[in-house]
């Protein structure tokens, strides 16, 4: 048996949240999520919570158990060594209703850098003309931001979102960086617009809270040392592609031709 | 339909709760930035003395000699020390040096935070060797 206390607030009858225990038997392997769903199935209906893939990839199971932000789902409840497990909601969110909260600061914030891979070359996007290539070594420069979940632990961890609302925040920055890191990309400049600003890079000071709390091992803590990188030095991949492009015009004698592009010009 | 805010505002950068030694020296960054700020405030109020004559000038060192001054001295000079080395610590981390690179993921995986810790750990004990010996400087020598 292990006691669970949970978090409740019904935005229709409280005014404020409030403590409620639950006793669950516990056995070997069973996930937080799986107490919660033990719960909601033998104990109380009217608890909420949110989870779907129950497999750490989906992200909507985030809450603040005993002590840290993590995913239901992906904390088993041996892990915690504790008989007595306390489940909030979400810090630094608005709670919907119990352990539900409102991600829709976390989805702005992505949207404001612009995640997506931006083209300089409208015409290329257009009617491309070859491949994007991209080696394994360009493609590990990112890949690692890449498996963000958009779960919202980090900015529940992070110091500087607890007091400032309009800070970017974790999630996002790290985003900034793994765009503009992508050797497809041309939006540095677009990106280190919305990102060097009063509340983007500079308001981290290295807590590190979110690099320790991410569950895909995300690390946005290092994505936005490396963004700050880029924002004082400048962007490496740029200057690389000017090469490229110089390399291009004028072949080096006993190098073999690229082959024919598979994609014909109109 | 009525909204619960669960903001933490300043509990939530006061209190390191149980993340790594980076979020306490985080709070303890801002702290004694705000201390040295209060500081030069003070500094400044205190040595406009001066313009009121040298009679004012002097009652005001006299007023300042006391034993809880003292004390304030050192607790800013154990601040700035402080600051100073977690400040050379986060510039250094800021450009990018001794956090590791972006790579695959091997679980369990040991965050950037984790791999410059040695070097944040080098930084604060010379922090703590200078606060030592300006201690000793202050009361004892
Ligand atoms: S960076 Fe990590 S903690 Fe933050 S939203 Fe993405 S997966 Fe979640
Ligand atoms: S239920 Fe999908 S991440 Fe936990």
């Amino acid at each position: 048996m292990a006691t669970f206390r949970i978090q409740r607030y019904n935005p229709e009858k409280d005014t404020r949240p409030y403590l409620q225990t639950y006793e669950v038997p516990v056995e070997r392997g069973m996930s937080i999520l799986d107490c919660l769903f033990y719960i909601k199935e033998n104990l109380d209906a009217t608890l909420s919570f949110r989870a779907s893939c129950r497999m750490g990839i989906c992200g909507s199971c985030a809450m603040y158990i005993n002590g840290l932000p993590r995913l239901a789902c992906e904390t088993q409840v041996e892990s915690l060594r504790t008989d007595t497990i306390e489940i909030r909601p979400l810090p630094n969110y608005e709670i919907i209703k119990d352990l539900v909260v409102d991600l829709s600061p976390l989805f702005d914030k992505h949207q404001k850098v612009k995640p997506w891979i931006i083209s300089s070359d409208a015409v290329e996007v257009d009617r491309p003309t070859k491949e994007y290539s991209q080696s394994p070594a360009q493609l590990e420069g990112y890949l690692q931001f890449a498996y963000c979940l958009k779960c919202g632990i980090c900015l529940a961890a992070c110091p500087t979102v607890a007091t400032d609302k309009e800070f970017l925040g974790p999630q996002a920055l790290a985003q900034a960086f793994r765009y503009s890191s992508d050797n497809r990309d041309n939006g540095f400049k677009e990106r280190i617009s919305v990102v060097d600003t009063l509340h983007g890079l500079w308001r981290c000071h290295m807590a590190g809270a979110c690099a320790e709390v991410c569950p895909k091992g995300v690390d946005p803590a290092l994505a936005i040392q490396l963004m700050k990188r880029k924002a004082i030095f400048g962007h490496k991949e740029e200057q690389a592609r000017l090469l490229e492009a110089l390399l291009e015009a004028t072949p080096i004698p006993g190098i073999p031709k690229a082959p024919e592009p598979t994609v014909k010009k109109k | 339909m009525r909204r619960y805010n669960n903001r933490l505002w300043v509990k939530g950068w006061i209190y390191g709760g149980n993340y790594g030694i980076e979020r306490y020296l985080y709070t303890l960054h801002r702290i004694s930035g705000l201390g040295l700020i209060l500081y030069l405030l003070m500094h400044i109020y205190v040595t406009a003395a001066r313009i009121y004559g040298a009679a004012a000038w002097e009652q005001t060192m006299a007023f300042l000699y006391g034993p809880a001054f003292k004390l304030g001295e050192y607790l800013l000079i154990a601040g700035a020390i402080f600051h100073a080395a977690n400040g050379l610590w986060l510039i250094i981390i800021e450009l990018g040096m001794c956090i590791g690179k972006p790579q695959r993921q091997e679980y369990p995986y040991v965050p950037s935070v984790k791999k410059q810790r040695p070097l944040m750990v080098a930084l604060m004990l010379l922090a703590a060797v200078l606060i030592i010996v300006s201690g000793l400087d202050f009361f004892i020598i």
